[in-house]
């Protein structure tokens, strides 16, 4: 005789996979970054975010719908919430941290001459931008935060 | 960078020089050139100088809260005139090598006819 009820109810799986799709969704960013298409706006993380809430959409209706015979009633809700924050803070990042950077109204524009300059390259090695200029027919500088 | 890198030949065959400039100090640039494989010249700024002369200073965005480059790429001519230039908006887009290699480009054309 089986005493405990809830062992006859099925997994609720999309409530898990959906969970799983959102934790993909919000740790992939880094990996995704290297390429440029996914990059510039996180297509990839979204697709994730998406595949998820719809199962998460599922699961929830099998937990509350059909309570006798899916599991989820408790674990489903939490799961959600969870997904939701980290779909709410990865937005948040993306379309607001990542986006406070400073306007520089005074960086050299088109037409103007790039302010001369003189440093020390990844050997210690003196580059003067005269150097790169001289036997070239131009050169791109490519300003970047650093790996520290 | 990464995709400039893949790139440097498109560069190199047009006579045209790729850097980067950062605040990180020669010892790490060298490291990340060695582990990235990156062959173009990684420059230091240190002091800022020049990352501020260009009005690029990100201000308290790196560790500990110290001031870094913020992301920017330009594009000079043999003059060291500014070509072309790209200022995001969003620190996770940067230039991709194909804007500035049309830019390049569109400049040479300007200049032959």
């Amino acid at each position: 005789m089986n005493l405990n009820p809830s062992a006859k109810k099925r997994w609720n799986w999309s409530l898990w996979i959906g969970f799983l799709c959102v934790l993909a969704g919000f740790l992939s960013y880094t990996f995704f970054a290297q390429f440029p298409i996914t990059r510039d706006f996180p297509w990839a993380n979204f697709l994730l975010f998406a595949v998820g809430g719809i199962l998460f959409v599922l699961g929830l209706f099998r937990a509350f719908g059909r309570p006798q015979m899916y599991r989820g009633k408790i674990f489903g809700p939490i799961l959600a919430t969870l997904g939701i924050l980290m779909f709410a803070f990865f937005s948040y990042v993306f379309f607001y941290v990542l986006r406070q950077v400073p306007p520089s109204t005074e960086a050299p524009r088109i037409g103007q001459k790039a302010p001369d300059f003189f440093l020390l390259d990844q050997n210690g090695e003196p580059v003067g931008l005269g150097d790169l200029l001289s036997n070239s027919k131009g050169a791109v500088l490519i300003f970047y935060r650093g790996f520290w | 960078m990464r995709s400039f890198q893949h790139r440097l030949s498109e560069f190199d065959a047009r006579g045209v020089r790729v850097v980067g400039i950062s605040v990180d100090p020669s010892e790490v640039s060298r490291r990340q050139s060695q582990k990235l494989g990156y062959t173009f010249p990684l420059l230091s700024d240190p002091d800022r100088r020049v990352i501020r002369r260009y009005d690029l200073l990100h201000r308290g965005a790196g560790p500990k809260g110290s001031d870094i480059a913020r992301p920017a790429e330009f594009l000079l001519d043999s003059n060291g005139i500014v070509r072309w230039v790209n200022l995001t908006e969003n620190i996770a887009v940067r230039a991709r090598p194909q804007q500035v290699l049309e830019a390049f480009k569109r400049t040479e054309q300007a200049v032959s006819n």
